[in-house]
């Protein structure tokens, strides 16, 4: 192989030390990057040169022959940074190829089913930013009369807010009884994260429940963004608020409750920051416009609404999504 | 049969002579230029080392053959407080200089197999061979 090398390269420098086309430097880059391919360092190559060139004039004076020793020396720290470049390059491919695999295990780990209540229609879409999710939806149900749903989002993105969200899964499948009420849900998952979570991870999380008996909308939330709240008979929209510290700041927080009473074509919004807070590179775009888009598609389907908006707003922000996007509709249809 | 020669390394100049050692027998055991440069930078960043993490030790080559093989093994020994944790030292960037291929990852690159000795508090022993091709 090397003994190829050498005849291959004596043939494009003879034919370069002819001519001295652009043409045969033309070649001359080619052939270096098969050398490339090939692992050769350029220590190695100076030597190949060397060789070549004592071939061709050996009659050469020493002083050349010795400056090519001093320029191989020099060419060996090239040679190993190069050799570093391209083994970090594979760890990163292999970092690539983990952090699939993790994406895939916290989507199977943390999915849930959405409930199935007569009258309620359920929107949802959650994209992450990055691979992995730092919004985290968990419904809660007995697929008859109620229909909870957690809304969450770790402060941060990526692995460490993932990490972060199966523990709230836990809390929340301790739960089980949709009964409970929603203040009672976010004391649970606020001891929970206060005792296993560092100081600088932070989490805001809503939970709202709808009761088929009684049409009661009720909701606490823990430092979340609010929810809207969609009147069809006024046709107006209200910020659903309460009052609530995000999760794991304190081990005792008393949250508030509330509720409204919906009717059939009203529906409640809940969503994360990265639905509020879309940015382009001219900077964040007017809230207004999700309201406003929102308010376009009122008649829709949950589903579709939910869908659109993403779409929408995906677009304005030049299919680059800079946070975990989270859009959920409950919507009364009759 | 083998044939060791040493050289201590106290000074800054001693890495120079321990070098021009290693290339002297690298030389005279038959391997080529590249390959003598190669071992040479080899036991240059091994007797820096030395130098600056363990004050003194020594480097040593070894002349070796095996099934018609010839090669040489550099030893450097040195008493210093040892390597915590080798396993971090050995990653790619991790080297004070980061990422510019030096260290002992490129002493693995440079020669063929490598081995490391070391406890805290005692001392550390590093062992690397390279065969002519
Ligand atoms: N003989 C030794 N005794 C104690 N510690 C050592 C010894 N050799 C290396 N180390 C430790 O291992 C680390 C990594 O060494 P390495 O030679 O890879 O990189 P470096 O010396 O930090 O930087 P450079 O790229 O300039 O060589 C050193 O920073 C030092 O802490
Ligand atoms: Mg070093």
């Amino acid at each position: 192989m090397p003994q190829e090398i050498e005849k291959q390269y004596k043939e494009i420098l003879k034919q370069y030390l002819m001519k001295q086309t652009e043409r045969n430097l033309y070649e001359g880059q080619n052939f270096s990057r098969q050398l490339i391919k090939k692992n050769i360092a350029p220590d190695e190559v100076i030597s190949i040169h060397k060789a070549t060139l004592e071939e061709m004039f050996p009659e050469l004076p020493m002083n050349v022959w010795n400056s090519f020793d001093l320029l191989i020396e020099m060419m060996i720290r090239y040679g190993l940074a190069h050799a570093e470049h391209q083994s970090l390059l594979q760890q990163q491919e292999e970092m690539k190829v983990e952090m699939d695999l993790a994406a895939k295990v916290q989507r199977t780990l943390l999915k849930t089913t959405r409930p199935k209540i007569n009258g309620l229609e359920i929107g949802l879409v959650s994209v992450p930013a990055r691979k992995m999710n730092g919004d985290y939806i968990y419904f809660l149900s007995d697929n008859l009369n109620n229909a909870g749903v957690a809304v969450a989002d770790v402060i941060g993105k990526g692995i460490p807010a993932a990490l972060c969200m199966s523990m709230i899964k836990y809390g929340m499948d301790s739960l089980q009884d949709v009964a409970t009420d929603p203040k009672k849900v976010l004391d649970v998952i606020n001891r929970i994260v206060e005792k296993s979570v560092n100081d600088d991870m932070f989490i805001s999380m809503f939970y709202g429940r709808y009761n088929v008996e009684n049409s009661l909308f009720t909701y606490a939330t823990a430092g979340h963004e609010p929810a809207l709240f969609y009147n069809a008979q006024n046709d107006e929209f209200t910020e659903l608020h309460a009052k609530g510290l995000l999760l794991g700041v304190v081990a005792n927080v008393s949250y508030e409750q509330h509720a409204v009473t919906m009717e059939a074509g009203d529906f409640v919004v809940m969503m994360t920051d990265g639905v509020t807070e879309c940015r382009t590179d001219e900077g964040f775009i007017d809230p207004k416009i999700v309201i406003t888009l929102i308010h376009s598609m009122r008649h829709e389907p949950a589903q579709t609404i939910v869908d659109s908006v993403f779409k929408e707003l995906e677009k304005m922000q030049n299919f680059e999504l800079r946070d975990d996007f989270t859009l959920v509709i409950f919507k009364k249809t009759s | 049969m083998s044939y060791r020669s040493s050289v201590e390394i106290l000074t800054e100049w001693d890495i120079v002579a321990a070098r021009q050692l290693g290339r002297n027998e690298a030389k005279e055991v038959g391997f080529g230029t590249v390959d003598q440069a190669r071992i040479t930078t080899a036991i240059s960043e091994l007797a820096r080392n030395i130098y600056l993490y363990a004050g003194k030790g020594k480097i040593e080559i070894e002349r070796i053959s095996e099934g018609g093989k010839y090669g040489i093994t550099i030893i450097a020994s040195d008493e210093g407080p040892g390597i915590p944790d080798v396993r971090k030292v050995m990653e790619d960037g991790f080297s004070t200089s980061g990422g510019l291929g030096a260290g002992m990852p490129g002493v693995k690159r440079l020669m063929d197999t490598f081995k490391i000795d070391t406890v805290v508090g005692e001392g550390t022993v590093i062992k690397a061979t390279k065969w002519i091709r």
